[in-house]
């Protein structure tokens, strides 16, 4: 028999002196009365002291584990080392947008998963470390911009600013070529800053690296739907040479039970919009948000969580989670739930809402559910909820959040007639490259997977400039630069 | 940042401002919106089109101050900017040869839908207007609705203009008289939209209606603007604005519309203290 406490790079399981480095938080009872930021970032005591528990394998399984192959012994060398803005670049070689990477990433699902060290102990915290990394960086304006090519004369057009358009634009920038960026909304940065709250990315942060692309040259054109205002053919016909959408999976999903319209009820999408992006948790913002006493969220992933941690900040007595199955198949990153928990989320798990009451004003004024048992396993392989008979009960809570997942946008498939789409509406993509069915024509993130992650999507954006750039090149080799695009007005000038 | 670079005050509470969104002006067809911003604190509020000028590259949009933004919009000089302004938004109008419309606007409704009536008009349709208002003196764009349709009827509440009564009567008188009407368009307040679809829904009339639900980002990814129409959710930014008015649950809608009542007045306040200051 092997010894277990020795892996099969020969290190010694057994010599984890150092534990793994909590990062600092901010109290449960304070934390929920604001909107800062839950953990408070390691001190580079801290830091050095956990970049030193990694084993720097020679066959490291954490960078196996990460979507976009991040040299994670390299970078926490480097900072064990103490060289902190060296880590910080090294990051940055696989991954363009490490500080929020490194917040919400489920690492615990992936490079951590896998480390060694957790095969005895708990694993080395890759992501606080990359977080810490990232933020060194930014804090003391050790970022620095790379030297571009000179100009290649290619323009292209990005549509959607969330990670995968952001990191797209960033790779293809850095090549070279022009990029303009197209907005739907008001500001740049997708899910980061309309959904995720501020309590776990800060928007200084999606604002710093969007103002990183914009010194490397990416213009942003914000207000621009595509689609209604130009479309993806009009765009490739008035001077881009290709166009990357990334546009995601943002039509929230309604339950379709009875009551679902009533004054009170929310997608979690609308409730996040108006206190994230619309800043509605400021009065001196103008947005407008319902302040109830009793909120039933329901869904059990992270939007959930989001829903239901921004409703106890914005003063919620009561906020439930109703999730049909039970804690184990919750989607959720477990760091969230358990600070969900710590600020006093209450669960009603195998519970199943089915119909939501309300007044004769039109305001909720109860939700129904049915107690739900786990049966045989389902396609996706978890245990199926079914219902209890006659456990139906009412839940009592003024308002409703439903987060219960959302769908691919439309628009541009609707209005860009080569662009297939599959049965669920996401637009049919090669996986390496995110080529559409259009020539010309890339599609990468949400909007092609249906909704997954900021590093899956931030990696699909970086595969699809790499094949952008090769196709722009061979598709028109010579090049007349001079006579490269039209000049593209800025929406806000 | 878009600038404004006309502005006309139409009455009491309803002005018109022009301002220049050259790509939007180039694209706009009837029956599309905007969505406006005002500045960094503002809300997003959904606002019709109203006209526009691809060759300036501006837009109008005509609007009633009934609260804090409107309020605000209508402070807002020649020579100021809006901070954000996106579409159009919304599907366009259907717009063809019907044979006869009949066009319906109450108040404000009678500007916002004046874009379709003009389509329907240069369609080719014969175009019955009515428009309609409590008194004389608050009949507005007569002129212009003249100038688009083949015939104008007014309704006023006192009788102090045109037909006594409401534009619906007018309506079914048409409909009594035995005229072919091939379609009805009505934009305005919810109840007459309401109002309009139960008068013709017994003769299988068809009745286009532009609704207002509350609005947000007004892409397609909250679910705000939530209606029911023949008995299922449509999303009135992406779906709409137009439906088909004997399929809409008015009521839902109206409720709706009254969520944020609270805080409306709270702002109202608000505004009047502002401004209070900026005078003094
Ligand atoms: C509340 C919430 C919490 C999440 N938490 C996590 C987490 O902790 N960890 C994690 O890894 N993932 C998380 N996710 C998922 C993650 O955010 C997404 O997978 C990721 O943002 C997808 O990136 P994307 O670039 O494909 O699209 P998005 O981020 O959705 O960006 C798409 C952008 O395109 C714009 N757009 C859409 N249509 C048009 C158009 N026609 N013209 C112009 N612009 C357009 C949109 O306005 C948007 O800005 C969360 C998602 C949500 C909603
Ligand atoms: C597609 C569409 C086109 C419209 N076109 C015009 C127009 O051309 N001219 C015009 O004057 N009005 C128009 N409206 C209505 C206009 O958007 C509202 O009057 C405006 O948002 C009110 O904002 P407020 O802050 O001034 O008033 P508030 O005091 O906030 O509200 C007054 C009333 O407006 C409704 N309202 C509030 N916020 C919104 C919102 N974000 N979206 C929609 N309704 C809201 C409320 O239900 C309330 O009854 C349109 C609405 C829609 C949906
Ligand atoms: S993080 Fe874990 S798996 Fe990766 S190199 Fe360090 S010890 Fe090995
Ligand atoms: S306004 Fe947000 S989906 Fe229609």
């Amino acid at each position: 028999m092997k010894d277990p406490t020795v892996c099969e790079e020969g290190h010694n399981l057994k010599q984890q002196k150092t534990p793994r480095q909590r990062m600092p938080e901010q109290d449960h009872h304070q934390r929920i009365k604001n909107f800062s930021e839950v953990p408070q970032g390691y001190t580079p005591e801290l830091a050095r002291l956990e970049a030193s528990r990694c084993l720097q394998c020679k066959k490291p399984l954490c960078r196996s584990g990460c979507p976009v192959g991040i040299d994670i012994p390299a970078f926490i060398k480097l900072i064990a080392e103490g060289d902190y803005a060296g880590s910080a670049r090294k990051l940055k070689e696989h991954n363009s947008l490490p500080a929020v990477c490194g917040r919400v990433c489920p690492q615990e699902d992936q490079c951590e998963k896998v480390c060694i060290v957790a095969k005895k102990f708990t694993s080395v915290a890759v992501g606080n470390l990359e977080r810490f990394a990232a933020d060194y960086e930014r804090t003391n304006g050790a970022i620095s911009i790379p030297e571009l090519p000179e100009p290649s004369g290619y323009k292209v057009a990005v549509v959607g600013s969330g990670p995968a358009g952001l990191s797209a634009a960033g790779e293809l920038v850095k090549k070279g070529h022009e990029v303009v960026i197209f907005e739907a909304l008001h500001k740049a940065g997708g899910v980061l800053v309309y959904g995720i709250p501020e309590f776990r990315l800060p928007k200084a942060i999606v604002e710093s690296e969007i103002e990183y692309l914009k010194k490397l040259g990416v213009k942003i054109e914000l207000n621009s739907v595509i689609g209604k205002m130009e479309t993806v053919d009009e765009l490739l016909g008035n001077g881009f040479d290709a166009v990357f959408v990334a546009t995601g999976a943002g039509l929230p999903l309604f339950m379709g039970i009875p009551g679902e319209n009533f004054c009170g009820v929310y997608s979690a999408n609308e409730y996040l919009t108006r206190v994230n992006l619309m800043k509605a948790y400021d009065n001196g913002h103008v947005t407008p948000i319902l302040k109830k006493k009793r909120i039933a969220v329901i869904g059990g992933g992270n939007v959930a969580m989001d829903a239901a941690r921004t409703a106890l900040r914005m003063g919620t007595e009561e906020v439930y989670i109703v999730y049909r199955r039970s804690r184990t198949e919750m989607p959720a990153r477990i760091e969230e739930v358990k600070h969900g928990e710590e600020e006093g989320l209450r669960f009603h798990l195998l519970t199943n809402p089915v119909r939501i009451l309300g007044d004769e004003k039109g305001w909720v004024k109860a939700l129904e559910c049915t107690k739900m048992e786990l049966g045989e396993p389902d396609a996706s392989g978890r245990r199926r909820p079914v219902p209890v008979p006659n456990s139906e009960f009412l839940l009592d809570v003024d308002c409703v959040i439903i987060a219960i997942g959302t769908s691919a946008h439309p628009l541009i498939p609707m209005t860009t007639p080569g662009v297939k789409v599959n049965p669920r509406g996401n637009i049919i993509a090669d996986e390496k490259n995110g080529q559409t069915t259009q020539e010309g024509v890339f599609a990468g993130g949400d909007i092609v997977t249906g909704a997954a992650t900021v590093i899956l999507a931030m990696g699909a954006g970086k595969q699809a400039a790499q094949a952008i750039d090769e196709y722009v090149r061979k598709k028109r080799p010579a090049l007349n630069r001079a006579g490269s695009g039209l000049a593209h007005t800025s929406a806000r000038r | 940042m878009f600038k404004i670079v006309a502005k006309e005050k139409l009455s009491d509470v309803i002005y018109r401002t022009v301002v220049e969104a050259p790509k939007i002006a180039r694209k706009r067809k009837a029956g599309q919106f905007v969505v406006v911003k005002i500045d960094e604190q503002g809300e997003r509020i959904p606002l019709t089109i109203s006209d526009a000028d691809p060759e300036a590259g501006t837009i109008s949009i005509v609007f009633q101050t009934v609260g804090y933004t409107t309020k605000q919009l209508s402070t807002l000089k020649v020579g100021d900017h809006i901070l954000d302004i996106a579409g159009p938004m919304g599907h366009p109008t259907p717009v063809k040869n019907y044979g006869t419309v009949v066009s319906i606007g109450g108040g404000l409704g009678t500007a916002l839908g004046r874009p379709i009536t003009e389509a329907l008009y240069k369609a080719g349709n014969h175009v019955i207007a009515i428009i309609s208002a409590r008194n004389k003196s608050l009949v507005m764009f007569e002129e212009e609705m003249r100038k688009i349709s083949h015939e104008l009827l007014i309704a006023t509440d006192d009788g102090s203009a045109g037909f006594k009564g409401f534009p619906t009567q007018l309506l079914q008188k048409l409909i009594d008289e035995g005229r072919k009407i091939d379609l009805v368009v009505c934009v305005g307040p919810v109840p007459l939209m309401a109002a309009v679809s139960k008068v013709t829904k017994p003769y299988g009339l068809k009745t286009i209606v532009s609704l207002n639900p509350i609005m947000v980002d007004a892409t397609g990814m909250c679910g705000a603007c939530r209606v029911t129409v023949g008995g299922v959710t449509r999303f009135g930014c992406v779906d709409g604005p137009e439906f088909d008015g004997h399929q809409v649950d008015y009521d839902e809608l109206m409720k709706r519309l009254k969520t944020y009542t609270e805080r409306e007045q709270e702002m109202n306040q608000r505004f009047a203290s502002q401004f209070q200051e900026v005078k003094r």
